[in-house]
């Protein structure tokens, strides 16, 4: 969809997960908290770490290291809160350390390599590349869609 | 208006809103007489009073409306132009159709008014004479004469009149009109107006009251009213005659109406200026996002309350305390209205059906009997919008392949007349609705071979499925049109529709069959946004919320008594409660937050907490109970919403969200509810409403001499059991040591000693006033049961005594039983404990 929008950059909220940079287009995000109190869901799938109270809503976080199938534990406490809008209402995606909004030329987008295998090929929609990293653009409403 | 049919005040209502809406319309094209919209939406108002009126056998209404729609039809499509004339007329058309409407309000017809002249002056502007309707046959005539009369205060003078139509009763008997002509039937106008509220339909009903009024008292009136016509004949006059002589009361425009036959419509016309009531005031119609809103922001307050309330039990300020009390109560109250505004009785969807079943059963020749039980039963108004069509759905495949026909019925020893059930009932926070034929049921083997056939199962796990797992297969997508088409006995078109319109709206769909002898589906539908009662509970160091419909009671064993009393059937663990065995379920275990417990692992104390799922009752076993709560359901998202232990979610008073437990889904879970016990459906179902149904719950039990006694359940703080040994005496009374405070022992008979032996163990009921308690030594406990008020109306007065269960039983009244025996010790009804 990038390559056909007709704007020549694009704005994107990104944030770290273990070494990567992540990006989320800036519309597709609510807010961004700090870290929250979380009750968690028994039986539930282990992508889910819990719900918490936003403002009287309850709303899903989700740990996204758990996700992308990332090695290592979050730190519960440092972790920020992405919440993100989905269909079924707001989601709270759990990463390492929140980044800039950066805004980015839409040239410079690329759909994820071949090689790229696993969950993370299905979770990830594109890079793009910025001076010196790579950004990678998340496809929420995969990201969003756990199955319990 | 008690007697009014519901279709009639259903238009009332409808018709004064369009009536309001007609007013301002018409004075609107006055200014703008192009405004072809506007014009569109008059006719269509008018067009759907005179059909309304038409169908509803009202001649009168009816033919007003119809020479309104006809004058109104060349100035929609440009034919004619809107002046003043015809926008007064129109105006007279709208007052006499209010006047109608306000008398098939009180009296239940349209009145003896003629509306003759004003067809007739609608008629003459249709053809373009406006100024020549007869002036001393009505005041149309009368009226043309006034155009000079600035539009606005016609306006005005028709509004103010209208408002107050005291007023315009006062003011009506000031200086004559100098046209003669009209002066009679301003007289009458002037009646009229007093009478009934629109000043502007005077120059319509005055015809019709100058004939009544002649033959009552025809001089006097016509005399002391005269200047009445002015308002409405000349729209200056108000003005005019500011100055009143003689005030008409009330008593004259009733008794100039009474010759008109109607002196009852004209008396409640009197008592309606004064109470202003009407239907159409009595009801307001608001947007259901209105209260969709309104509902979450009481749902908001309720949170805040409890949060509240917190800090307000913690605090030592009185003001304080007696504040957050305050609070809560009207937040309470606050709430059941907002909930009660979206409430409608299921009945309201269930009306049509029996109508259905009649078309379906003759055109197929069955003979069927529709029964309706718990048409009571409320549920919010979209969810019922959103059941009516899978409930039709489901009716109509019952009635088509469920029950046979009566031949057949006859061969198998069924009464010839099939009986569909439809029954609502609430449980576990959520509407359960079946609908039970007792037909042929379905049959397991075709489905089973139909099954296979379509590749949903294979054979061998088809061999292993259940009749019930067999049953539901006919939900699933691509079966039914599969059935349909071969026409197998069973369920037919489209039940996989019929499940998702439900599951849309979170409802589960459940179909329990058994071959030859009927079929029940069970809808159940979450009451999500609905604010329910729950008990607290504390499992693996979380908070779980368990609604209070499955409640049955708490048990709490502590230290040996756990050892003794949980009992194991080879590792399952079980638990004596009275009668039954009582299977154990521990919560944490069935969350997966610990491995199985070791049968040595049961040394620790034990919270049980004793929950109705459907038919069974079991123990869940939790950390702790901490209190109970109104909490606030909201639905978990999608991808949690397929957990079956968890019917959604709460946030608690400190903020932090909280769970709550599906009793239903964990009893499946763990295995307490299971297939073979399901073929009992029907009894069960009916133990079910049993208990869901409202009543007084009592606790049975067998006193010292072998009576039956009963004990309002709400009065029992706690049931204890004590070692006979551990009773003590203090002075001329018995003690025991119990939670750490000396509790007096008193028997239910008579005045010595409620322990008579120290060997064996005590049955007691505890009664506490919130600072002490007494124990009430009983001989056996027998249960606890839930009495509908039936039983309780058939009573004399003054006698305590029931049949429960089949034997007789003695009301015992614990407060006077403690009151009796212990006279000193203080009752405080408002301190008691519930279930403790």
């Amino acid at each position: 969809m990038n390559e056909t929008s007709t704007k020549e950059r694009e704005s994107y909220c990104t944030f770290r997960v273990d070494a990567l940079l992540f990006g989320v287009e800036v519309r597709q995000v609510q807010e961004v908290i700090r870290s929250q109190q979380t009750t968690r869901v028994p039986l539930a799938p282990r992508v889910v770490q819990g719900l918490m109270n936003l403002r009287g809503q309850i709303v899903s976080a989700l740990c996204l290291r758990e996700r992308l199938g990332l090695p290592g534990a979050q730190d519960q406490n440092d972790s920020m809160n992405v919440v993100v809008r989905s269909d079924e209402g707001p989601i709270s995606l759990l990463v390492d350390e929140i980044g800039d909004v950066v805004e980015v030329d839409v040239r410079r987008f690329e759909p994820p390599p071949e090689t790229l295998l696993g969950e993370q090929r299905e979770l990830v929609r594109g890079v793009f590349k910025l001076e010196r990293e790579l950004l990678l653009i998340l496809n929420t409403d995969r990201v969003v869609s756990v199955c319990a | 208006m008690e007697g009014l049919d519901e279709i009639v005040e259903e238009f009332l209502v409808e018709s004064y809103e369009s009536l309001d809406q007609l007013d301002s319309d018409l004075v609107a094209l006055e200014e703008t007489p192009d405004d072809l919209e506007r014009l569109g939406s008059i006719f269509r108002t008018v067009h759907t009073i005179k059909g309304t009126s038409g169908f509803l056998a009202l001649p009168k209404l009816e033919r007003v409306a119809h020479v309104g729609e006809n004058l109104l039809v060349p100035l929609r499509d440009g034919d004619l132009k809107l002046d003043e004339d015809i926008a007064s007329g129109l105006l007279g058309m709208v007052d006499a159709i209010r006047d109608m409407l306000g008398s098939l309000e009180n009296s239940g017809d349209e009145g003896a008014t003629d509306y003759e002249p004003l067809v007739a002056r609608l008629q003459g502007l249709l053809s373009g004479e406006p100024a020549k309707a007869p002036a001393n046959e009505s005041s149309e005539g009368a009226e043309p004469n006034n155009d000079a009369e600035p539009t606005a205060e016609v306006a005005a003078s028709e509004e103010s009149v209208t408002e107050t139509p005291a007023e315009a009763v006062e003011t009506a008997s000031s200086d004559p009109p100098p046209e003669s002509g009209e002066s009679a039937v301003a007289s009458e106008q002037s009646t009229e107006a007093g009478a009934e509220a629109p000043s502007e339909a005077a120059p319509v009903d005055a015809p019709s009251e100058q004939a009544s009024a002649e033959t009552a008292n025809p001089e006097p009136t016509a005399v002391a009213a005269a200047a009445a016509p002015a308002p409405a004949t000349e729209p200056a006059a108000p003005a005019e005659s500011a100055a009143p002589a003689e005030p008409v009361s009330a008593p004259e425009p009733a008794a100039s109406a009474s010759p008109a036959a109607t002196p009852a419509a004209a008396k409640s016309v009197g008592e309606k200026e004064v109470s202003t009531k009407s239907v159409a005031d009595a009801t307001v119609r608001i947007d259901v996002q209105l209260l969709d809103k309104l509902m979450n922001l009481v749902g908001e307050l309720v949170l805040s309350r409890n949060q509240i309330l917190q800090f307000g039990n913690g605090s030592e300020d009185p003001m304080m305390v007696a504040a957050s009390q305050r609070l809560n109560h009207i937040t309470t109250e606050l709430q059941e209205g907002v909930m009660k505004t979206r409430m409608q009785p299921i009945r309201n969807a269930w009306s049509k059906l029996p109508r259905v079943v009649r078309d379906l059963s003759s055109t197929f020749g069955k003979k069927v009997e529709v029964r309706m039980e718990g048409a009571d039963t409320e549920l919010d108004k979209t969810i019922l919008e959103a059941i009516k069509d899978p409930l039709t759905h489901i009716v109509r495949n019952s009635v088509d392949h469920g029950i046979e026909t009566p031949d057949v019925r006859v061969a198998q020893g069924k009464p010839v007349e099939g009986t569909l059930l439809l029954r609502a009932f609430h449980e576990g926070g959520q509407v359960n609705i079946e609908i039970t034929d007792d037909g042929g049921g379905i049959r397991a083997d075709r489905v089973r071979a139909k099954a296979i056939e379509k590749g949903l199962i294979t054979p061998e796990r088809a061999e292993q499925m259940t009749e019930r797992e067999l049953a539901s297969l006919i939900l699933l997508p691509g079966f039914s049109t599969a059935l349909k088409v071969t026409n197998v006995s069973g369920r037919g078109v489209g039940m996989d529709v019929v499940k998702t319109n439900i599951e849309r709206i979170g409802g589960t769909l459940d179909i329990q069959s058994t071959e030859g002898q009927g079929t029940t589906l069970r809808i159940k539908i979450p009451l999500t946004l609905a604010i329910v009662p729950a008990l607290i509970i504390k499992s693996g160091g979380d908070l779980y919320a368990i609604p209070q419909v499955s409640l049955l009671e708490l048990v709490r064993l502590e230290g040996h008594r756990t050892e003794a009393e949980v009992e194991f059937i080879q590792d399952v663990p079980v638990y004596r409660l009275r009668e039954n065995l009582l299977p154990l379920i521990f919560l944490d275990e069935q969350l997966g937050l610990r491995p199985k417990r070791e049968r040595d692992e049961y040394r620790e104390h034990v919270n049980i907490v004793v929950l109705q799922a459907e038919d069974r009752q079991f123990g869940l076993v939790v950390d702790a109970i901490t209190d109970t709560q109104e909490i606030v359901v909201k639905p978990l998202d999608q991808h949690l919403k397929s957990i079956p232990a968890y019917a959604g979610a709460t946030i608690m008073g400190d903020g932090t969200v909280a769970l709550i437990l599906d009793v239903i889904g964990i009893a499946q879970r763990s295995n307490v509810l299971t297939e073979h016990r399901d073929h009992s459906f029907t009894d069960a179902g009916s133990a079910d409403v049993d208990r869901a149904r409202s009543g007084e719950t009592f606790l049975i039990v067998d006193t010292e001499n072998g009576s039956r006694g009963a004990i309002h359940l709400s009065t029992v703080a706690r049931l204890e059991e004590f070692d006979a040994s551990k009773v003590e005496r203090c002075g001329e009374s018995q003690v025991i040591q119990y939670r750490d405070e000396i509790m007096p022992l008193i028997g239910l008979g008579g005045f010595g000693d409620a322990v008579t032996s120290d060997e064996g163990r005590l049955n007691t009921v505890v009664f506490s006033n919130g600072r002490s308690s007494v124990g009430i030594v009983v001989g056996r406990i027998v249960d606890i049961v839930r009495e509908s008020g039936t039983i309780n109306e058939a009573r004399e007065p003054g006698d305590n005594r029931r049949v429960i269960n089949g034997r007789v039983t003695e009301l015992i009244d614990l407060q006077e039983v403690v009151r009796r025996r212990l006279p000193d010790f203080g009752i405080d009804e408002g301190a008691m404990n519930g279930v403790g």
